[in-house]
């Protein structure tokens, strides 16, 4: 086992016991998971620190045991299977050879990390007005110190004591009787817990709150709608801003460098009805980058003004230094909802470059600031519309990654289209493929649709030209993230149970396995004991794969 | 139900009741034991763990403020007092009917000595003299080796706490179980089991690591007896019955 930082500092104290049991009380609980180690988590490949690695969300691990050659020895280690027959979106986290899960909704679980067997489960009951709009989910835990911070369906936020499992404080973020709900992995900032409220299918107003993470004490909240008398305002029509949705459900992310923190926010609300709520409606579909200290907005992007397709732009931000036309750029890379891929400059917010990923009829290009120039008549009609990519979009949520060493950024997606129809107040996808518009279910289905209407991928893109390098194909659409690793191995998984390693320079299969339920979370990477790990959750168990001793 | 066996108004004591035997027939240490549960998590807030914290009732005496029967006890726990902060709780009958038979079997168990204690006398010697911090942890302050005693007031009888200090091993938790191994090596760890199956073992060491161990890795494994020492002749009289007013005056903490 790993000592943490301030083990050397241990201090032990008179033993009351006689008797050969040497009890102490230990100081390294002050040391931890310190914000340091967060950040530069690329540093121990071992351990795995938040949701997609470290707050850039490169979601790529610094491991390479595994390697192109021998990744078709892996093996199964162990299988931990939640008692839960919802769906399995949670990244774990790996400290010191012990995984960090959720069981859904909101329990948690400390496991051994070399043989899935449980420390000891929180278990957390939430209200029962708790609603979640596509799933009672939870993505992932943030860890500081010793301490386990997680949102809840009842839109709470939890502080957990990470060796014991101890309820440390409770914090309501919102109230759940109003339709907030959390799931996303909070993210952590120095001394800050920042989370999002999710909810934004219903009539709710998007928050972003930070709080002390040792006492839980509300820091600042940040409206992802604006207010009467705030610049934005004026982008909804009426009084449609007090319940226009714009939720933040997925992982954000932090750049030191600027004090910065990203977050995506989601569709305005009512979702597929713009005719009450005229005008952009800032900042729904937006990236917004918030001052971590203050709460306060520096700068917005709108990846979809005025959306009626549901494009919520939740994907993980995904923080990359590259060269960008000759000169080296601090950019944000982003495969939207809305069927296009963007890289952002992440200090001042600047589009540098957009393009459709998958087949996109309802723009047909930007202006000079970046804005996407609307086809007319691709909105949700009483007849029906052809919407491309359609409402579940190329993407949703599933993070992706990005490889420092190809230099390439990798997205699970998909190519579809669906005519979209309103029915009054109910507008809902139809067409081709009803089947392809279900969300990631927990078992296998069976499958009949044609692949040539939808099919799912994953596909390695350039950043400096957003151009395909390689595309693996599946037959059905994919939930799965994406794990990069330091031997150029891509690590995916998708809809229909497989879970597979790719050539990260190509693309070629490499190997996979057959999980017996889909996929719907993201890949991660660490070790114990010189032996690298692999785990995904599928179904709603969580697997380990490792190589055989022989193998390594 | 119809057992009378509540009579006085004011004072009774119900040990040795003559139908206990009818009782037996109906209850059993299952009944009893999740009864104790029942109140522990919902009546314990108000009337304290042994069911006195409220001015002229002692749930654990039968001192009710005005005269009950079995019925209305289990009545008055399920709809609660109108006008009073006695509220309804949804239980089924058989619930309600639990925690009355968890209350019959307080009555017939001994009681506390520690009478008269200080709780700052008793904090005092916790910290100090009876060095609890260096297994237990109270508000995030010790170790987490040991139950955490943050709000064992709520969870436990002054009588179960006098226990557990004199006689520490009368009574052991199976969550609370020390386990010690030897590793092939010869290096012995020792800390409080979590965990175990056929092949491995978890524990949280002595430095609150989580740590698992593989059977076939070690040359012993199994339990030991708690180290909690006993603190009959380490603490008079009085002093254990400060330590145990202190220990029974925490609630946990406020949250959210």
């Amino acid at each position: 086992m790993r000592t943490t930082p301030g083990g050397s500092k241990r201090t032990r104290p008179t033993l009351i016991a006689v008797g050969v049991l040497a009890i102490g009380v230990s100081l390294a609980a002050q040391g931890g998971v310190t914000f340091d180690r967060i950040m530069h988590a690329d540093k121990e490949p071992q351990n795995w620190l938040s949701y997609s690695g470290t707050p850039l969300n490169q979601r790529h691990s610094g491991l390479a045991q595994i390697t192109p050659a021998n990744v078709k020895n892996l093996q199964l280690q162990w299988i931990w299977q939640a008692r839960s027959l919802e769906k399995f979106e949670t990244t774990a986290l790996a400290v010191n050879g012990v995984l960090y899960t959720v069981q859904a909704p909101n329990d948690v679980v400390a496991l051994d990390a070399e043989t899935g067997r449980p420390y000891w489960t929180f278990a957390y009951s939430p209200a029962a007005d708790a609603r979640t709009c596509c799933g009672r989910v939870n993505r992932g835990l943030a860890i500081l110190g010793d301490t386990l911070y997680m949102g809840t369906i009842d839109a709470h936020l939890l502080a957990i004591d990470a060796k014991s499992g101890e309820l440390l404080w409770k914090t309501m973020v919102a109230k759940s009787s109003e339709r907030y709900s959390i799931t996303m992995s909070p993210l952590i900032v120095k001394d800050k817990v920042i989370v999002g409220t999710a909810g934004g299918d219903g009539p709710i107003r998007g928050q972003i709150a930070a709080f002390d993470a040792k006492t839980g004490k509300e820091l600042w909240r940040f409206f992802t709608i604006p207010g009467p008398g705030e610049p934005g305002n004026e982008t909804w029509s009426g009084n449609s801003w007090m319940t226009g949705g714009a939720g933040v459900w997925n992982a954000g992310a932090y750049d030191p460098e600027t004090n910065l923190t990203f977050f995506g926010t989601g569709n305005p609300a009512p979702d597929w009805d713009g005719r009450g709520r005229l005008g952009d409606n800032l900042y729904s579909d937006s990236v917004v980058a918030i001052d971590a200290d203050t709460g306060k907005l520096k700068w917005h992007y709108q990846f979809t003004p005025h959306d009626e397709l549901d494009y919520d732009s939740t994907q993980v931000p995904v923080l990359a230094d590259i060269q960008f036309r000759g000169r080296p750029r601090k950019a944000m890379l982003w495969a939207n909802r809305n069927g296009l891929m963007y890289v952002l400059d992440r200090t001042t917010g600047e589009f540098l470059l957009g393009r459709p990923y998958v087949k996109v009829n309802w723009m047909d290009g930007f202006d000079a600031k970046g804005r996407p120039q609307r086809v007319e008549g691709k909105v949700p009609t009483k007849e029906g519309t052809l919407i491309q990519p359609h409402v579940h979009g190329a993407t949703n949520w599933a993070p992706p990654s990005f490889s420092p060493r190809t230099g390439w950024f990798y997205v699970a997606h998909w190519e579809n289209s669906a005519t979209v129809v309103t029915e009054g107040l109910s507008p809902r996808p139809a067409g081709v493929n009803p089947r392809q518009t279900t969300m990631g279910q927990v078992n296998l289905q069976t499958f009949f649709n044609n692949e040539d209407e939808a099919y799912g991928v994953v596909r390695a893109y350039d950043p400096q030209t957003l151009e395909r390098k390689w595309e693996y194909r599946m037959s059905d659409i994919t939930w799965g993230g994406v794990l990069t690793t330091a031997s150029d191995l891509v690590f995916s998984g998708g809809k229909e149970g497989y879970f597979f390693a790719l050539d990260a320079k190509n693309g070629s299969l490499l190997w996979k396995a057959a999980l017996g339920g889909q996929v719907n979370s993201g890949p991660m990477s660490y070790s114990v004991n010189g032996k690298q790990y692999i785990t995904v959750a599928a179904g709603s168990s969580l697997f380990a794969f490792a190589l055989p001793g022989d193998a390594r | 139900m119809r057992r009378a066996w509540i009579i006085a108004a004011v004072f009774v004591v119900i040990a040795g009741s003559n139908d206990s035997a009818l009782r037996a027939q109906h209850e059993t240490a299952f009944d009893v034991e999740e009864g104790g549960r029942a109140f522990r998590n919902t009546c314990a807030n108000c009337h304290g763990p042994d069911g006195n914290e409220i001015a002229g009732i002692d749930l654990g005496r039968g001192q009710f403020r005005r005269p009950m029967m079995d019925a209305d006890l289990v009545r008055i726990i399920r709809t609660g007092i109108p006008g009073t902060p006695m509220p309804a709780t949804n239980m089924t009958e058989e619930q309600a009917s639990r925690i009355v038979a968890y209350l019959r079997s307080v009555a017939e168990s001994k009681r506390t000595l520690s009478v008269g204690g200080d709780p700052l006398r008793g904090k005092a010697i916790y910290d100090g003299k009876g060095n609890c911090a260096s297994c237990h942890r109270v508000s995030g302050v010790g170790s987490r080796l040991g139950p955490d005693l943050s709000k064992i007031g709520q969870l436990r009888r002054a009588v179960d706490l006098e226990t557990s200090l004199i006689d520490p091993s009368a009574e052991v938790l199976p969550t609370n179980r020390f386990y010690r191994v030897v590793t092939k090596s010869g290096t012995t760890i020792t800390g409080r089991l979590l965990n175990h199956d056929t092949f491995t073992v978890q524990i949280m060491d002595a430095k609150e690591e989580l740590r698992t161990f593989r059977k076939d890795d070690l040359k012993e494994h199994g339990f030991v007896p708690t180290p909690m020492p006993s603190y009959e002749n380490k603490l008079t009289q009085q002093e254990l019955a400060d330590v145990v007013t202190y220990l029974v005056s925490l609630k946990g903490r406020t949250t959210s």
